[in-house]
């Protein structure tokens, strides 16, 4: 299933095309300030912007934006929170799929009982990529999906991403570490003055 | 009922501003700095006043439905651009008064007719008299739970942006992910009207009804118009914050379930 953007306008963006086909990492690098979070977020139809998105062939204009973004999910950089605990964000998904997803991220069923307030930086990562990945994306868009992590926390997110990608999850992501970029990512794009460029392939 | 109504003289009234002259004077001795805002206060209470009775003089006389409805339509605007006036966060492009503005005339207006025609059934209906100052008795309040529901609306979405957007990225539909964030706002515009009529009576006798009772009405009488009075109230603040409320969020929002925080006019 291949994420498909063409033509795609936002402010000072564009117009850009991308692909993004199941099992791509793809690494999207560029100064701070280009846009990159407000090119995943109009990808997402978070903002108003134009351009002909599809995914598997199916354009994004024939389905409602909630049935796209569960499709073609984005995850921030700072994750919003909307309950005092961590299980009601995961309303949407039976509670088996959500423990087998926080097992597979290192994270035990208790989690689920845990304050939002008093999560650590690495478990509001770990958890906000937790409850979108269980809802079943086939596409997700990660910003900075390791900012404020220590290498070693660093380091399992970056596997956990790699696992998924294998099981055929397309993946693009935005990193200002142009090692995690070649590390993680199996393209690499650069976006600069609202242009992009295929660094390789 | 055999109460009388004492005849104020004008004298009176200057007796009674002495106490405003000392309130003046402390503020003067201890460098307070009130005395001006205390004064132009003073005056303005005065001088509206004077002139508000004088209109009501003339229009209670003329009785004319055009007139009374000419007095409604200009106290129903200036609600509106006073509900608008301490807004923190306004809707470009006129939104916010626009919608401010048209909850407090569809609530004040249908709440004042339907007590009208059905309770108070004065003769003829718009009879100047009931109509007027039972249409400032709910628009008052009315704008009260306007402007305050409207406003921790747009602090609330603006403060929880990222929690209303993590649930859009994750496919929920906006109505839901915003609907906390009404709720709570419609309890902010309804509670000065939930607490008056906990209070009523107990904590404080409500202004109308002092006043009745001071002209000379039975309090047993004075009681029922105030409960009247209360539940037209808490009746029109509930419909013009609800209508003003969901409004605002359909404006904060658009046909893609998007937050649309960009339609508020640059923060001051």
């Amino acid at each position: 299933m291949t994420l498909s953007v063409c033509n795609l306008k936002r402010l000072s963006l564009g117009p850009l095309d991308i692909e993004v086909a199941s099992g791509d990492i793809v690494a999207l690098t560029g100064p701070s300030g280009t846009g990159k979070s407000l090119l995943l977020r109009a990808i997402a139809d978070l903002d108003p912007n134009e351009g002909e998105f599809s995914l598997g062939g199916v354009e994004r204009a024939t389905m409602s934006a909630p049935a796209w973004r569960q499709q073609v999910m984005y995850v921030p950089a700072h994750s919003g929170w909307w309950a005092d605990k961590v299980e009601p964000h995961f309303e949407g998904a039976t509670r088996g799929q959500v423990i087998d997803t926080l097992h597979r991220l290192g994270l035990e069923s208790t989690a689920l009982g845990w304050d939002v307030a008093h999560l650590s930086t690495g478990e509001r990562q770990r958890l906000s990529f937790a409850r979108a990945v269980v809802l079943g994306p086939k596409i997700l868009m990660l910003d900075e999906p390791t900012s404020g992590l220590d290498a070693d926390n660093g380091a399992k997110m970056e596997s956990i991403i790699t696992q998924y990608a294998l099981d055929g999850l397309g993946v693009l992501f935005v990193t200002h570490d142009a090692a995690q970029a070649a590390r993680l990512g199996t393209r690499l794009i650069q976006l600069q003055d609202g242009q992009l460029t295929e660094v390789s392939s | 009922m055999t109460a009388v109504y004492i005849q104020l003289s004008y004298f009176d009234l200057i007796i009674v501003s002495s106490f405003l002259l000392l309130a003046g004077g402390l503020s003067i001795g201890l460098k307070l700095g009130l005395e001006k805002s205390l004064g132009i206060a003073a005056l303005r209470t005065v001088v509206q006043l004077v002139l508000i009775g004088l209109v009501l003089k003339i229009l209670f006389q003329t009785v004319s439905l055009g007139w009374t409805a000419l007095a409604a339509f200009v106290m129903m605007a200036l609600a509106g651009r006073e509900a608008m006036a301490r807004q923190t966060l306004k809707l470009r492009g006129g939104w916010s008064l626009g919608i401010a503005t048209t909850s407090l005339i569809l609530a004040g207006s249908i709440v004042t007719t339907l007590a009208l025609t059905t309770a108070i059934r004065p003769e003829p209906w718009y009879d100047p008299r009931f109509a007027i100052p039972l249409l400032g008795m709910v628009l008052g309040n009315t704008l009260n739970g306007v402007a305050v529901g409207m406003d921790r609306l747009g602090a609330t979405l603006k403060r929880e942006k990222d929690a209303v957007e993590a649930r859009l990225a994750l496919g929920h539909l906006r109505v839901d992910a915003v609907r906390p964030y009404v709720r709570e706002a419609m309890r902010a515009g309804l509670m000065h009207i939930i607490n008056a009529m906990s209070a009523a009576g107990l904590i404080s006798l409500p202004g109308m009804m002092t006043g009745q009772i001071l002209a000379g009405v039975d309090p047993t009488e004075a009681v029922k118009y105030q409960i009247l009075i209360m539940f037209l109230i808490a009746g029109s603040t509930s419909l013009g914050a609800l209508m003003a409320v969901l409004a605002m969020s359909k404006r904060l929002g658009d046909d893609r379930d998007r937050l649309r925080l960009d339609r508020f006019s640059e923060l001051r």
